[in-house]
């Protein structure tokens, strides 16, 4: 049985990306058999965070196209056995995905025993975006504490409740899942930015993981090593405890407050 | 900084944040689900109904109610009382 689930988000720049890449490896860590999509199509990135960059030859438009097989296409991570990355055209042809040609290469995906494929929606909510969450069985929205990635999720739900085939069927609905990202939890006890309890109120999601706001992000895409692959980094646990929570495990939020900070760190700053 | 500033705070800008968003999210909700064509369809019947009533653009509303896969579209239009509807007529006519 295989399980697509759509990383999205509305706004741009708020992490679906490092999401896809971290979530992919966390679960192809756990022995799951993972493809990662990307659906930007003119504008490839997955492959850079990935760090296979230099190792695309066909890409998914390629697959849509005929043009080669899906297993060409297919890029096998090199940390992780059971990933493989589907990277992006860089075509400026908009019309260049198909609902018929995606959901052919779904099914391909399908019938190579996959139990995930993870579809990197592109920002906005055009035809990539659209195309990324319609055949989804699960959808992660990304969200920073902010108030227009807020508004652009709440009308991505919209979408997924209404834009998408399960939808469109009858029979259900897309099972939708709250992923705050660059959460800052001094910001949130100074009362600067949102906490993930007003957020989940506002959009009424289950939170399926918090990532605090980290330097280690940056580092990762510079390196092209997925973030969840640095065992040093708080970042790293954030999202391992997400996919856990994914697989259908209870584990308690961490990194949502401010560590307390002893007497001499308070004396001396740092 | 004057010291009455210190009782004088303004709330946190997170809660701000939140109260905004619940009104825009709760507001863009209502109107999300209908089908795309009711913004359409509204302005198209004010423009009919003003050939013959000049109604303000805000006296028409639209409601699509679902009750058990029955769907009820419910139109309100809110006729302005005859003065004030003359005065609004004379007034319109002199635009362009």
């Amino acid at each position: 049985m295989t399980e697509i689930i759509v990383v999205t988000s509305g706004k741009g720049g708020v992490g679906k990306t490092t999401t896809s890449a971290s979530i992919a490896c966390g679960l192809a860590s756990r022995g799951k058999r993972v493809a990662v999509i990307d659906f930007d199509i003119g504008l490839r990135n997955l492959d850079l965070i990935m760090g296979c960059e230099r190792r695309v030859v066909y890409d998914f438009v390629n697959v849509i196209n005929g043009e080669c097989t899906l297993k060409q296409a297919l890029i096998k991570d090199k940390r992780l056995e059971t990933l493989f990355v589907l990277a992006a055209s860089q075509t400026r042809d908009k019309d260049a995905l198909s609902a018929e040609g995606v959901e052919r290469v779904l099914n391909e995906l399908r019938a190579e025993g996959f139990d995930y494929v993870l579809c990197d929606s592109p920002a906005g909510i055009e035809k990539g975006a659209h195309l990324a969450m319609y055949f989804a069985d699960r959808a992660i929205v990304v969200v920073n504490p902010e108030v227009s990635s807020v508004r652009d999720s709440d009308r991505i739900l919209g979408l997924l409740a209404s834009k998408t085939r399960i939808a469109e069927g009858g029979s259900g609905r897309v099972q939708e899942h709250l992923l705050l990202t660059r959460y800052s939890p001094r910001r949130v006890a100074a009362g600067e930015m949102m906490g993930v309890d007003d957020v989940k109120e506002i959009l009424g999601l289950d939170v399926v993981g918090v990532i605090p706001e980290s330097t280690d992000v940056l580092s990762a895409s510079n390196a092209g090593t997925p973030v969840i692959l640095n065992a040093e980094s708080d970042v790293s646990r954030a999202y391992h405890d997400a996919v856990s929570r994914l697989l259908g495990e209870t584990v308690p939020l961490r990194f949502i407050e401010e560590p307390k900070r002893g007497f001499f760190a308070r004396l001396f700053g740092g | 900084m004057g010291l009455l500033d210190i009782f004088r705070r303004q709330p946190p800008s997170a809660q701000v944040a939140k109260e905004r968003l619940r009104i825009i999210v709760a507001q863009e909700r209502g109107a999300r689900g209908g089908p795309d064509y009711l913004p359409l369809l509204r302005r198209e019947l004010l423009e009919v109904i003003r050939k013959y009533v000049n109604v303000d653009p805000e006296a028409v509303v639209i409601n699509l109610e679902r009750d058990q896969g029955q769907e009820v579209l419910e139109l309100t239009v809110a006729l302005p009382d005859k003065i004030q509807g003359a005065k609004n007529a004379t007034a319109a006519g002199a635009k362009p």
